[in-house]
């Protein structure tokens, strides 16, 4: 066990331009840079099929077909077309951010309750406004659990960056395997595994923050809401919207 | 006003939901649009705001040709309602209020002010402003709704089908505000629905519609129910309609006399009905002797003396239990009474005069 960790808890591992916390930064890094150029594609796509309700089967088939490529195939294949350089290593793991990421936003936007949807444009709002006003911020949990999903799949994955020369805590694999270090690849598994459950728990506390409270938990009363209408026929069923 | 010049609407499959419709809609009045599923009603309301464009004809809302222009500004002057009240999940009720007003350009703390003024008007209290839509009833939920299309006061409001999904009892409430809030706003609303006892209620016009989208009759409520122009709208209209008919006759029906007692005095023989030191009505007595408060039978409706319909006069008459209808005066105090010999004599003169 010691063995395992040796590499982990060594301090002057923790140090210099090749210390664990550079190659956190730049995991980090990649990861938000893929995440965002998947955002970019995904999301856009994702609202406006969502808010045509046109064209749902280019989810289905984008979404399944990305998942199908090999990650690391597809990364060699873009290095070797565009030669060593972040861009294919941003576009190899963007590849993997989409599917979730438009997913979640497609279904987001078109499940949006059309009741709403309809009295958004009965009273006024042009296409683009019911789309920003209405579906997004009525979408966004369902936006959001896609990038959660995205997040923890790229960073991950971002490890493959190592493998064409670039740096991210892919490096401490591959450098330990090729050293037989098996306490720095250890160290290159764990760091990953936490970084991805510390970035998972950060999304999960911007959803909270982000996401308006009467989305949340489907009708659920707040503790304060007492009902003082003297109006005795409208009583809320204490049954309707009772969730965990 | 409103006007529908030979509108027809066929969509894209070849279905058509509405086949050359004249109608004109007046200022400031309710018009119900009536009928089975399927024969146009809610196309023919929402081709007013333009959700749905004709296929041939011109409707013009004050004068301007809905298709001329921009659709979102026309809709903005057009308060609109829909069954579900398709509020904004994700915003407070004042904020769900605000929606118009913000579109028209309103600075914030404007449009917040108004939207708390219209939570007033359609009795919501100003604790429910913070709250969002799934914390309210379902009937709440409509109120907020209605609030909603009110709040940058367009002088036309569409409503569709917009009390059907609330329970009976809320519904009549819902319906009885809106009435109560028209007296105050004299709005032009165009109403959809299905129940033909909700277009009776709340319309000053109605208007039956056929299926295949044509208009079988558009005539005042008593007309509808006096006169159906043809079987369809006998038919739609229902059973009762000679009875319900009287509910829009307001005549007056001679009292007859009656001699009340109190709780501890002593009734005489037959019915005798019993009332409180205010002279308001409790009940009935059968028997003779000091009236004990065990023995007294709950009374029928009350008429409310010089205001109610034939149709509230008569059915004192009939659902009290000694015959005998009570007409109360304004204080709730006993006026006379009324039978239902009395108020068949009132409907044969006013069918005479008329």
């Amino acid at each position: 066990m010691n063995l395992l960790f040796s590499y982990l808890f060594d301090a002057a591992n923790w140090s210099g331009p090749t210390g664990i916390p550079v190659r956190i930064a730049e995991h980090l890094f990649y990861s938000v840079l893929a995440l965002a150029l998947g955002a970019v594609v995904a999301v856009p796509l994702g609202a406006l099929i969502g808010h045509t309700q046109k064209g749902g089967f280019l989810v289905v088939g984008i979404a399944n077909g990305m998942r199908a490529l090999p990650e690391l195939g597809l990364l060699t294949l873009l290095v070797l077309l565009m030669g060593i350089d972040l861009l294919p290593v941003t576009i190899a793991l963007a590849v993997l951010a989409v599917p979730p990421l438009l997913a979640g936003t497609y279904s987001g936007v078109r499940n949006v309750d059309r009741g709403a949807v309809d009295a958004a444009r009965g009273m006024g709002m042009r296409e683009w406004q019911i789309l920003t006003k209405v579906e997004l911020p009525n979408a966004l949990p369902l936006v959001l659990g896609g990038l959660r999903a995205a997040a923890l799949q790229v960073i991950a994955t971002t490890a493959v960056a190592a493998y064409v020369s670039f740096g991210g805590l892919g490096r401490l694999l591959i450098d330990g395997l090729k050293s037989l270090d098996y306490s720095q690849m250890a160290a290159g598994a764990i760091l990953v595994a936490l970084l991805a459950l510390a970035v998972e728990g950060l999304l999960a506390l911007l959803q909270r923050a982000v996401v308006s409270p009467g989305l949340r938990g489907g009708g659920k009363r707040s503790p304060t809401a007492e009902i003082t209408r003297t109006d005795s026929t409208e009583q809320i069923p204490e049954t309707a919207g009772a969730t965990p | 006003m409103i006007e529908f010049r030979g509108v027809t609407k066929r969509f894209a499959d070849g279905t058509v939901a509405v086949d050359g419709l004249d109608l004109t809609v007046e200022s400031g009045r309710i018009t119900v649009f009536v009928g089975p599923s399927g024969c146009g009603k809610t196309t023919s309301l929402r081709m007013i705001n333009r959700m749905i464009e004709p296929s041939s004809g011109t409707i013009t809302v004050e004068g301007r040709d809905v298709m001329a222009g921009d659709p979102a500004d026309l809709r903005r002057g057009i308060g609109y309602v829909i069954q579900q009240a398709g509020l904004f999940p994700h915003k407070t009720i004042r904020d769900n209020i605000a929606t118009v007003p913000l579109l028209l350009g309103w600075k914030k703390p404007q449009a917040r002010a108004r939207a708390e003024e219209l939570m007033e008007i359609v009795g919501l209290g100003p604790e429910m402003a913070g709250r969002y839509p799934a914390q309210l009833s379902g009937g709440q939920q409509q109120r907020v709704g209605v609030a909603r299309a009110l709040a940058a006061d367009p002088p036309v409001l569409l409503m569709d089908e917009p009390f059907s999904a609330v329970d009976p009892v809320v519904r009549e409430n819902l319906q009885d505000e809106l009435l109560r809030l028209q007296e105050d706003l004299g709005k032009t609303i165009v109403f959809v629905t299905h129940d033909i006892d909700e277009a009776v209620k709340l319309g000053d016009k109605v208007a039956v519609f056929r299926t295949g989208g044509h208009l079988a009759q558009y005539a005042s409520p008593a007309e509808l129910l006096a006169r159906p122009a043809d079987d369809f709208v006998d038919g739609f209209v229902g059973r009762d309609r000679g009875y319900r008919t009287l509910g829009f006759l307001e005549q007056d029906v001679p009292l007859g006399a009656l001699t009340p007692v109190r709780v501890g005095a002593t009734a005489g023989d037959g019915w005798t009905l019993v009332v409180d030191g205010e002279d308001r009505p409790i009940g009935w007595v059968s028997s003779q002797g000091v009236v004990e408060e065990a023995a007294i039978i709950p009374g029928g409706t009350l008429h409310p003396a010089g205001s109610g319909s034939l149709r509230s006069a008569l059915d004192s008459a009939l659902s009290s239990p000694s015959g005998q209808g009570v007409a109360v005066d304004d204080g709730g105090r006993v006026a006379g009474s009324i039978s239902a010999d009395a108020v068949l004599a009132a409907l044969a003169a006013s069918r005479e005069a008329a």
